[in-house]
């Protein structure tokens, strides 16, 4: 899937599925979803009409090339939206292929009984039912999503997340779920199926991108319903027109009445029709945008919601910092130097495979420890009992570990530690660090500083963060110490230490009453209620299958950081509409200044004062309107499919901007286009 | 030109000066913080009427007592105009009023329009004068602020649905700031020599030795809540041109000021109301903002001769005098005209008919914009809210968030009702300025050809469909066609947006209040007044520019 990112707008094979399919979209029952469009479809077949009627009878409303003209750009303005609409579903669509390809149908070894070994019996995938066990060994795809009852395995989930390298799952614990469409790599495994078939994971995914059973947002039905009363408004300013119109040529004594296709053209120019024709196209974008981000919603609600998000809780540990302790400072006790202490830290670490052991070792190579011969070394290794490990070379028993179990092996070998050390142990608890003691025989050498190392520009997006209005809770397991030091250094705005699920649900509950809108991430089965409970839910992909439920978010990189990422693109959904939005209305304005003295001149002459574009005639006047109408769609899709440029900024500095850009380009940028597109009518030959 | 531009400036920044005290006192009344001796007997009246103090009404009791009161006014007042010539204090002994003239006069008086498809001193009965039309005027005042406090209730509310009680809204309005207001307006007004008398007529010997009947009557005191409460509806055909209601340029600088004065006040009220005092000087610049090139524009164009009158070779140095009372003059004329229509009063002392194309197409477009610029008692705001609903809709995505104002999200339903409260009027106003132009009844009436004729069709629906009441003059208003229809579109300016406001303050009082952030769309500062004025202004412009080009605009140009 890493390709997608790349994808060119316009890729040829995706536009000329677009081209067929913004004709089949022209279906009536498809266009009502749509009423500005709907209303622009109507005038089109009007103006058709019109036009088989002046044709037919030879004296009609209009010239007949003038009214065909008209129909002709108005059915182009339906096409062109449908464009949009479909070269969005099109780039979804492309996307969907690669899942489609992980979801044929496979042979799946359905068990008797939920154990291994039972009885195997050979089905067709897409006869699983719900609560079925199977049996996937090596080699075999994972027929169905589940959740696995017995096994560890290895599993390649590229189909799904485009990550080459294996998973291991297993059962019990926050590894339990699998994705149907995955294939075992190695061992076996027995998968409880949790799905009715046709409705996995991958199937809903495959559904979401292709904006298929795409349903409409609240932000874009409250939108839906602004357009269609400002389209309302429009109809009657226009329907009324023939009236005054008939008024003023009595009145007057010259000219005629206004034609129904000039009126026509009128009010397709009028209503919102660049906003209306994209609006469904910015949806179907959005949600694209965030697939390849690697996210997957299960609503366009969640993307839209995530716009509005203004406290995010974000797990310390992988999304903070980078989740392992590391050695960070060495201590000596009194008595010893830094460089001994150095190095028999690193000799007590040698054999220690876990990422603070290997930090030990780095971090004494980095003081250019002297590296004792140490072969016929015995390790010790660390278990729960002792709380220590290390190695006895010769005479030489070397130890590292928490600070009270190596007091007492110390003090069981006669020695004792220092006041120093022990202040020294003290002071980096007090930072929210971990203090390891290391000792030689009954000697204590020194302490290791392990910390948890915060990650390197998370401090910068959190004051971004700020800027856009948005409070960041670190949640940790850690303790109020630690936490405090942690949070303080990583700049988030508060913390939530000693985190119990129980704990994180009271806190999101807390902030919803206040009236903010929640995010979070998580993966383990004791998340899911908190998931449930928050606005914005992202459940990481190699969570536990409960989570995944619970969360409207899947982040298949399983990559706690993404929040952010998600944040940024609903916030750039939401402002493309409302871009588009502005831009589509203050649009009329000049095309008011085409039409009406085009259609009133025959009456009034002096209205040619308001004609300040100077157009070659009523004729031109009119065509250039429409057909600026109709092209600013097709030249209004790289936005709405690529999105605003989401810059992080505060309200009124991004309102400000978009203002001058949307607002006043959208009042003076037709103008000299119009124009334009009436020089060259001019030149055709159109008069 | 200078000194009208002068006045222009020394009246607003007067208003501002008085409004912003009497906004704090009205927040005050309708939060019920009252000294404790005047609760005493605000409690007694209130436990005499059966009514609940402490009720809070969910939106749709409060839109029905609305209603109901409304339409139980208008009854009153349609049945005294029948029955005058039956009823006690009737001196000049007119008979009782024609059916539809009936009907549009009290529908006009009900929604604070006071449309007056007749002549005041040889119509209505000092009775009606008094009971009928001028209990209206102070209620439909009080209406207007009743529900604009219900929407306040609406976005300060955190999740519960009670707006308060209509009859201690309306009450608490009429009782602790119409009144005390009207009484001193009334007496000062009187002290300048506006009539007050019991009499029907004063016969008085003219220079010539002829004898003159002038009809006198309780002049100040209707005078003064006509101002005050937005309303127009004068005691005599000529209005507030007329010496008795409006003798002195003191007089008419004071009723100047009460035009404006309570409309500009709720501003200031707002902002105490939603504990944010910045948002309701946000508002009140939004109102000046898109008055003062109103303003100009007529004054400028008052200030122009007319091309008729400069080819009589008459000195038309002083500008277009046409149609206005010498004691005025062009400047206190035009800020008169821009203030009456900005404010939906309706009141006028010069003829607009007689205006400038362009000095006429400022009142006007005023009114088109939905009486939104100050605008009536409580319905101005009210009205402006809708449009700040609107502002943040649109101007709300473009910062990434789904739109709020004040902390309440704007849904669909919200959009849905906004949507409806400004498409109603604008409506009324086009489609019965259509049926004018097409049914033989209604292009009779009209007192000009061409164009102009146009204006003052279009003129009449607009100010009736916005609840101003202001007449342009040169229509022949008091036939069937046009009291039927000016009185059915005065009900649907009226009705149609208080309902729909009032359900959107019952949504917003559902919702909980989301903490403002440095994410939220800030409703206070300079750049959302440019925006709100802009919506309103644009609006406005894209569904009335193609009829003002047909009347106002042409007429400009083929000067």
């Amino acid at each position: 899937m890493a390709s997608i990112s790349s994808r060119a707008l316009f890729e040829p094979a995706i536009v000329k599925q677009a081209l067929v399919d913004s004709v089949r979209k022209l279906s009536p029952a498809r266009m009502v979803k749509n009423p500005v469009m709907f209303v622009v479809e109507l005038g089109s077949a009007f103006t058709t009409l019109l036009f088989v009627h002046a044709l037919v009878t030879g004296a009609g409303d209009a010239p007949w090339p003038f009214t065909l003209a008209v129909a002709v750009w108005l059915w182009f303005t339906v096409l062109f939206a449908n464009f949009a609409e479909a070269m969005a579903e099109g780039r979804g669509k492309a996307q969907a292929q690669s899942l489609r390809a992980a979801r044929k149908d496979v042979m799946a070894k359905r068990l008797a009984e939920p154990r291994h070994g039972a009885a195997v019996e050979q089905v067709s995938s897409s006869t699983l039912r719900k609560d079925d066990v199977v049996l996937v060994e090596a080699g075999d795809i994972i027929p169905s999503d589940g959740e696995i009852v017995e096994g560890v395995a290895s599993v390649d989930e590229s189909a799904i997340t485009g990550e080459s390298a294996p998973v291991i799952r297993e059962s019990g614990g926050d590894r339990s779920a699998v994705t149907g469409g995955t294939r075992v790599l190695s061992d076996w495994l027995v998968v409880r199926i949790r799905v009715e078939a046709g409705q996995t994971f991958l199937d809903r995914m495959i559904g979401m991108v292709e904006g298929a059973k795409r349903q409409k947002t609240p932000n874009e039905i409250a939108l839906d319903i602004l357009l269609a009363g400002l389209s309302l408004v429009f109809l009657l300013a226009t329907v009324t027109l023939r009236p005054f119109s008939a008024y003023a040529v009595t009145a007057s004594g010259s000219g005629a009445v206004v034609t129904l296709t000039v009126l026509v053209a009128l009010l397709v120019c009028l209503i919102p029709t660049t906003i209306g024709g994209l609006l469904s196209a910015i949806g179907i974008a959005g949600m694209d945008r965030l697939i390849q981000a690697n996210v997957l919603a299960t609503s366009g609600r969640a993307v839209e919601a995530a716009g509005d998000v203004d406290v995010l809780l974000l797990d310390k540990t992988g999304t903070i910092t980078h989740g392992n302790r590391q050695a960070w400072a060495l201590l000596p006790a009194p008595g010893s130097t830094e460089l001994e202490l150095a190095s028999v830290a690193r000799l007590a670490s040698l054999a220690d495979e876990t990422p603070e052991g290997k930090s030990i070792v780095t971090l004494a190579d980095s003081k250019k420890a002297a590296t004792p011969d140490a072969s016929g070394a015995q390790f010790v290794t660390f278990t729960a009992q002792t709380r220590m490990s290390g190695v006895d070379l010769g005479s030489r028993r070397i130890r590292k570990g928490a600070s009270d179990a190596i007091e007492r092996w110390v003090t069981e070998a006669g020695g004792q530690i220092s006041p120093e050390t022990r202040r020294a142990v003290e002071d980096v608890a007090r930072q929210g660090a971990t203090p390891l003691l290391v000792a030689e025989n009954a000697r204590i050498i020194g302490v290791v500083q392990l910390k948890d190392v915060v990650k390197a520009g998370i401090r910068e997006r959190f004051v971004e963060l700020r800027r856009l209005g948005i409070k960041t809770v670190m949640v940790t397991g850690d303790n109020p110490l630690t936490a405090a030091a942690i949070a303080a250094e990583a700049g988030v705005d508060d913390f939530l230490a000693e985190a119990t699920p129980e704990a994180k649900l009271a806190l999101i509950r807390k902030y919803q009453a206040e009236g903010h809108l929640v995010a979070m991430t998580g993966d383990g089965t004791n998340d899911a209620p908190a998931l449930a409970q928050a606005d914005v839910a992202v459940a990481m992909n190699s969570g536990t299958q409960a989570a995944r439920e619970a969360g409207n978010m899947v982040d298949l990189d399983s990559n706690p950081t993404k929040l952010l990422e998600v944040v940024r693109i609903g916030k750039q959904l939401l402002m493309t509409r409302g871009a588009l939005t502005t831009f589509s209305i203050a649009n009329d304005v000049s095309k008011y200044f085409a039409i009406i003295p085009a259609a009133f001149v025959g009456t009034y002459p002096s209205l040619a004062a308001l004609d300040v574009m100077r157009l070659h005639s009523p004729t031109t006047a009119v065509l250039s309107a429409v057909i600026f109408n109709a092209l600013i769609i097709v030249g209004l899709i790289p936005i709405a499919l690529r999105g605003l440029t989401a810059r992080p900024a505060p309200a009124p500095e991004l309102l400000r901007r978009n203002l001058l850009v949307y607002g006043l380009g959208g009042l003076l940028l037709p103008f000299p286009f119009i124009k334009l597109i009436d020089v060259t009518l001019a030149a055709m030959g159109v008069s | 030109m200078s000194a009208s531009f002068g006045l222009l400036v020394v009246f607003l920044v007067g208003l501002t000066l008085v409004a912003v005290p009497l906004g704090r006192f009205i927040a005050l009344v309708l939060d019920g913080a009252l000294p404790a001796p005047v609760r005493k007997v605000e409690s007694l009246l209130f436990r005499l009427a059966g009514v609940d103090v402490a009720e809070s009404m969910p939106w749709p009791r409060y839109a029905a007592s609305v209603l109901v009161f409304n339409l139980l006014g208008l009854l009153v007042v349609y049945v005294l105009q029948r029955l005058q010539g039956a009823l006690p204090l009737n001196p000049a002994q007119l008979p009782g009023v024609g059916p539809e003239v009936a009907f549009n006069t009290a529908v006009s008086f009900a929604s604070n329009t006071n449309w007056q498809a007749y002549a005041g001193e040889t119509t209505m009965s000092h009775l009606t004068q008094m009971v009928a039309l001028t209990t209206q005027n102070f209620v439909s005042a009080a209406t207007g602020i009743a529900v604009l406090t219900a929407l306040v209730r609406g976005l300060r509310a955190e999740k519960s649905p009670g707006l308060g009680s209509f009859w201690v809204d309306l009450s608490r309005s009429t009782l602790f700031v119409l009144l005390p207001l009207s009484v001193v307006l009334a007496l000062v007004l009187a002290s300048q020599g506006v009539v007050q008398t019991f009499a029907a007529n004063v016969k008085v010997a003219t220079l010539e030795g002829a004898e003159q009947t002038l009809a006198v009557g309780p002049v100040a005191s209707q005078v003064a809540i006509k101002q005050l409460g937005t309303n127009g509806g004068g005691f005599y055909n000529v209005n507030s041109a007329h010496p008795f209601e409006n003798p002195t340029p003191v007089t008419n600088l004071l009723e100047l000021l009460a035009i404006l004065l309570i409309p500009a006040a709720l501003c200031f009220s707002f902002g105490h109301l939603v504990r944010d005092r910045r948002q309701g000087w946000a508002l009140y610049a939004t109102m000046v903002a898109l008055f003062v090139p109103l303003a100009g524009l007529t004054l400028w164009a008052e200030h122009q001769p007319t091309a008729a009158l400069s080819m009589t070779g008459v000195d038309v140095s002083g500008g277009n005098m046409e149609g206005k009372e010498v004691r005025f003059g062009v400047g206190a004329s035009a800020l008169w005209a821009v203030a009456t229509t900005a404010a939906s009063n309706g009141s006028v002392n010069a003829m607009h008919d007689s205006f400038t194309p362009l000095g006429g197409l400022g009142p006007m477009w005023l009114m088109q914009l939905g009486e939104v610029v100050f605008g009536g008692v409580g319905s101005g705001l009210y009205g402006l809210l809708v449009y700040a609903v609107l502002a943040v809709f649109i101007a709300g995505l473009m910062v990434g968030r789904t739109p709020e104002y004040l902390g309440k999200k704007v849904g669909a339903f919200e959009m849905k009702m906004a949507s409806l409260a400004v498409l109603f009027p604008s409506a009324a106003a086009l489609l019965g300025t259509a049926v004018a132009c097409v049914l033989p009844e209604g292009v009779a009436a009209v007192g000009n050809g061409g164009a102009h004729g146009f204006s003052e069709m279009l003129y009449a629906f607009s100010s009736g469909a916005n609840n101003n009441g202001s007449a342009f003059g040169g229509l022949t208003v008091n036939g069937p066609f046009y009291a039927i229809a000016i009185g059915l579109v005065m009900l649907v300016g009226r009705y149609w947006v208080i309902v729909p406001v009032l359900a959107l303050a019952g949504s917003f009082a559902a919702r909980r209040r989301v903490p403002p952030s440095s994410g939220t769309l800030p409703t206070h500062g300079p750049m959302f007044v440019v925006l709100l004025a802009f919506v309103v202004a644009l609006v406005g412009a894209l569904t009335f520019v193609p009829a003002l080009a047909l009347g106002p605009v042409v007429e400009h140009l083929t000067r």
